[in-house]
């Protein structure tokens, strides 16, 4: 079990990079997107934790009580920053992409090739 | 590529990868067994150095406090794409919703809670992002809670009153205010001869207090600001593309 | 004063937002935007050369204890300043030649050019990993935007999405090679990783997150098979802002991967000689695929954009031989190659504004009206063929001699003749009518007219405003090529990247015979190479074959597909490939303890001090 979590972030990765490459649909791909960068929250809060820790917030215990690493947590919190901000963007492309090729379909979205 | 060909080199490279990945993970120290030294050392360091005693807040507004100056600015920068992006166009013209009322088709069953959760949400989103200091809250916390109070609204039906209450030139300078007051408050710092961002405002005597942590306070007040209106914002725009914006 | 190049054009951008409803007094908001960028210019010029040696800057004064890192340190170094210098300068330029560009522009404009400003600096001087993938997000989501700034044609929809997926699937990865080596060492200082991994053996994780680590900038620097993206945004974004894709960003890519070898991976993975020829390798294949693209294409930008593929390539094989001297003229070459590329998009951008098209077949001989804007674009593509003196010439000759190899050499010099030689094709049918009218193909044409909405009606004059920075960035090409040729100047340059890579410099940096020699070929042969696309019905032995800017050969096609999901397979199978390769190389090779090199772990500076915080 000492690297089940890791397992996890390996299958969610490689379930949104799927997602992507065989999308049919941008919102869906965008979602994959999503949840690609998802495998990155479970990575880091797995990587810091410690068994045994505790939430590292000492309002009412003492300091010196054994707790997880709050470095990654706070990576964490940026990365969810990121991600809503890409999302959103990623988003307003697809309402403009519906509009002006009347499709979401990545295959149809093609101005340029070659 | 034909979508077969694509799925069978995916296929292949993501067996690579995923081999590759394995073989990083045999590295790691195993679930659980966190090594450090960053960790420890700002667990060891952080309540004496800040008075925080929410060690995360510390981290994000203190030790790495400049990440999340650029942090904020991605999501400025988004909320400014989006509104670049989403813009109304020559082609496009602005129609009022459905019948006159000005609202739209909305159950009562969803309006009414949705507005009586509004004021409660608001009180919550203002709670979290002023207790940064103390507890797992902070600015993107409780501004994202503000932002969902005016969502709420927006979920009511009541879509002209949300744009009302969040008129775009509003939103714009409350960002601005939002993130600049963030990086001006670091700027204070380096005028006063200190690093960027270091904290010159007393730290308080009581950890745990809501006046302790000097500036993590203060920088987490203007983090909710521009957390809240760049929701806020893109929400709208969404809104306005879906209710008003019509092709002429 | 390190952090003020991020914090200025922040605090700016913040300003302009909230002062959106004056926007009808569009000058100010100019003036503010560019007199930010040339500020920021001229911080960063103070910092190279105040700075003799990397000084590390730490954010809220927290400065390390022990060895430990706990804030976040800017490293400033010439190289990095130099390179955040001659992007501020390109952006200073770009605000002032989209003056008179833009007409319905807003603030959001100069709003989004200002964060992206910001995001390049920061992601230059910084010294924490994590801060990297900061300012890289940052610069990613204003470039997304700003390339969708004509959302209503379909060209910038594409580009943008294909654009903004790639480079986030890169980006997410790096973060993943971020939390796997934090994941063992505890550390997000770059010089703390390095010292950590130097102390230990090369071990699967250390391999695997350095290739997770720089699958993101391998996206954003367009390393083939990483690329495809980059044509299709480069194409469509607003001119302006083309100018610091193919000036700054790409090469940021670069020096991204250069900063994580020799700061945090290089001395602990070892193998130096094997890991150089896998990027080697990497970079020679790029520059001839970008070439081959840049040779068939029509398109002007389009054209340009897989000319700056081919260029990166070229980069990539100066950084790869991992001398000195190989650095230095990589870091030359890019700085010469940025003022003479951000010259040919404005040239392209004056031609859009005034014959509204930038497809190359319809453009043939109606650019004679243009005769400035034609000697200055000549001018620039010159540049890019290498003639002496620009800088780009001494760049590729330090480049050929640190490798020391003459296939490399010619492979690296035909890739240059035949990108460079495209865009004098386009330079001499477009300004000089020169050669046989070309066919119009349909579906160019198609593209090309896409093009219109970019520039108000089609002007009578070129303002000054666009004609003047065009003419200053190709005497800024001339030069940085002359002043690297001042045999301190060179010295300084060849110590600054021996610095980088905290080894001995070995020999002093000249200018030889054979650059001069080497340059001169180049330029001619672009020439050549030139007047055969031109001329190319009346080459007996070339006649009735392919002809150059022909569409429909399908191979080529098939790879450049415009299809987000191939780019993503791509990503992951070139990933792969790598992580494989320098898999085997450090399994099957062994340790080998000769050619690990002790660290110098001169960047944390204060490391014995007993405080985490001044008194």
């Amino acid at each position: 079990m000492e690297y089940f979590p890791f397992v996890v972030v390996a299958w969610i990765l490689a379930v949104g990079l799927h997602g992507i490459v065989t999308s049919r649909d941008l919102i869906h791909t965008i979602i994959c997107l999503v949840v690609v960068q998802s495998s990155t929250y479970v990575l880091l809060l797995g990587v810091g934790y410690v068994t045994g820790g505790v939430a590292p917030y000492f309002y009412d215990i003492s300091a010196r009580t054994k707790a997880v690493d709050p470095v990654v947590q706070a990576l964490s919190l940026t990365d969810i920053v990121v991600e809503a901000a890409v999302t959103a963007l990623l988003l307003s492309f697809a309402v403009q992409a519906h509009k002006r090729f009347g499709t979401l379909d990545p295959h149809k979205l093609v101005e340029f090739r070659g | 590529m034909s979508p077969r060909q694509r799925l069978v080199l995916f296929t292949v490279a993501m067996a690579g990868l995923a081999a590759c990945f394995a073989w990083a993970v045999a590295g790691l120290p195993g679930f659980g067994n966190y090594p450090g030294p960053y960790g420890p050392v700002i667990l060891h360091d952080a309540v004496g150095q800040t008075h925080a005693t929410g060690v995360v807040s510390a981290v994000n507004f203190e030790y790495r406090g400049f990440d999340t100056v650029g942090e904020e600015f991605i999501l400025f920068a988004a909320a400014a794409g989006l509104s670049v992006v989403l813009r109304r166009l020559r082609d496009e013209r602005e129609s009022r919703p459905v019948d006159n009322s000005n609202r739209l088709p909305v159950p009562d069953s969803v309006r009414v809670p949705a507005l009586i959760f509004t004021g409660p949400t608001v009180l919550i989103g203002w709670w979290l992002a002023s207790h940064a200091q103390t507890n797992p809250s902070g600015g993107f916390q409780g501004g994202i809670m503000l932002a969902s109070a005016l969502i709420l609204i927006y979920l009511a039906g009541e879509f002209i009153a949300f744009r009302r209450l969040s008129p775009v030139a509003l939103l714009d300078a409350v960002e601005a205010v939002g993130a600049g007051g963030f990086a001006v408050i670091g700027l204070i710092a380096l005028a006063m001869g200190l690093p960027y961002l270091d904290n010159f405002v007393p730290l308080g005597t009581i950890p745990g207090a809501v006046s302790s942590g000097g500036t993590i306070p203060l920088i987490s007040f203007f983090v909710g600001l521009e957390v809240a209106a760049a929701f806020v914002a893109i929400i709208g725009e969404f809104g306005e593309q879906t209710l008003l914006v019509r092709r002429s | 004063m390190p952090s003020l190049p991020v914090v200025l054009p922040l605090i700016a951008a913040a300003v302009l937002l909230a002062a959106r409803p004056l926007a009808r007094y569009r000058r100010v908001l100019d003036l503010v935007a560019a007199g930010t960028s040339a500020a920021v210019a001229v911080l960063l010029g103070i910092l190279i050369f105040r700075t003799d040696h990397a000084s590390t800057y730490w954010f809220a004064g927290f400065r390390p204890a022990h060895g430990i890192a706990v804030g976040i340190a800017f490293t400033v170094g010439p190289l990095n300043a130099g390179l955040a210098c001659v992007g501020a300068i390109l952006m200073t330029a770009a605000m002032v030649f989209s003056w008179r560009y833009f007409t319905g522009v807003g603030t959001y404009f100069h709003v989004l050019m200002l964060t992206f400003l910001a995001g390049l600096c920061g992601f230059c001087l910084t010294g924490d990993v994590f801060d990297l993938f900061v300012w890289f997000e940052l610069m990613g989501v204003s470039a997304y935007a700003l390339t969708a700034y004509r959302p209503e044609e379909r060209g910038p929809i594409q580009g943008a999405l294909n654009f903004a997926i790639t480079n986030s699937v890169g980006a997410y990865l790096s973060l993943t090679g971020i939390a796997l080596i934090y994941g063992r060492t505890g550390a997000l200082n770059m010089a703390q990783i390095g010292a950590w991994v130097s102390r230990h053996p090369p071990s699967g994780l250390v391999v695997i997150a350095f290739v997770l680590v720089i699958a993101g900038l391998l996206v954003k620097s367009a390393i083939v098979p990483f690329h495809f993206w980059l044509a299709d945004a480069h194409a469509v974004a607003p001119t302006p802002l083309c100018v610091l894709f193919s000036g700054v960003m790409v090469e940021l890519g670069l020096y991204g991967i250069a900063r994580m070898y020799w700061s945090v991976f290089g001395p602990g993975l070892g193998h130096r000689a094997a890991i150089g020829r896998v990027f080697l390798v990497l970079g020679v294949l790029t520059a001839v695929v970008g070439a081959l693209y840049c040779f068939r294409e029509r398109h002007v930008k389009r054209l340009l954009a897989f000319s700056t593929i081919s260029h990166a390539g070229v980069f990539l094989a100066g950084f790869a031989l991992l001398s000195p001297l190989g650095l230095a003229g990589a870091a030359l070459y890019v700085a010469g190659h940025a003022f003479v590329k951000a010259a040919l998009f404005l040239g392209a951008g004056i031609v859009l504004h005034r014959l509204r098209s930038v497809n190359e077949t319809w453009l043939h001989g109606r650019g004679r009206k243009l005769p400035v804007t034609g000697a200055l674009f000549t001018a620039a593509a010159l540049g890019l063929a290498d003639l002496p003196p620009f800088g780009t010439f001494l760049g590729k000759g330090w480049i050929d001699d640190a490798a020391g190899s003459p296939a490399v050499t010619i492979i690296l010099l035909a890739c240059t003749i035949v990108a460079a030689g495209s865009v004098l094709r386009v330079a001499g049918g477009v300004f000089y009518g020169l050669g046989d009218p070309p066919r119009e193909d349909e579906r160019m044409a198609a593209e090309a007219n896409e093009e219109t909405g970019e520039t108000d009606s089609a002007r009578q004059r070129t303002p000054l405003t666009m004609s003047v920075p065009l003419a200053l960035l190709v005497a800024a090409g001339l030069a940085t090529g002359i002043a690297a040729m001042v045999p301190r100047a060179g010295d300084a340059l060849l110590s600054a990247a021996a610095q980088f890579q905290a080894q001995p410099q070995a020999r002093p940096a000249d200018v030889t015979v054979s650059s001069v020699v080497t340059g001169l070929v180049s330029a001619a042969g672009a020439v050549g190479v030139g007047l055969a696309g031109l001329y190319w019905r009346r080459i007996p032995v070339l006649r009735g074959r392919y002809e150059p800017g022909a569409r429909g050969t399908g191979l080529a096609d098939r790879f450049q597909s415009g299809v987000i999901n191939d780019y993503i397979t791509w990503v992951i199978a070139g990933l792969a490939c790598l992580g494989g390769v320098l898999a085997a190389i450090i399994r099957l090779r062994g340790l080998a303890p000769g050619s690990r090199r002790p660290w110098h772990a001169s960047d944390i500076s204060c490391r014995r001090r007993s405080t985490t915080r001044r008194p």
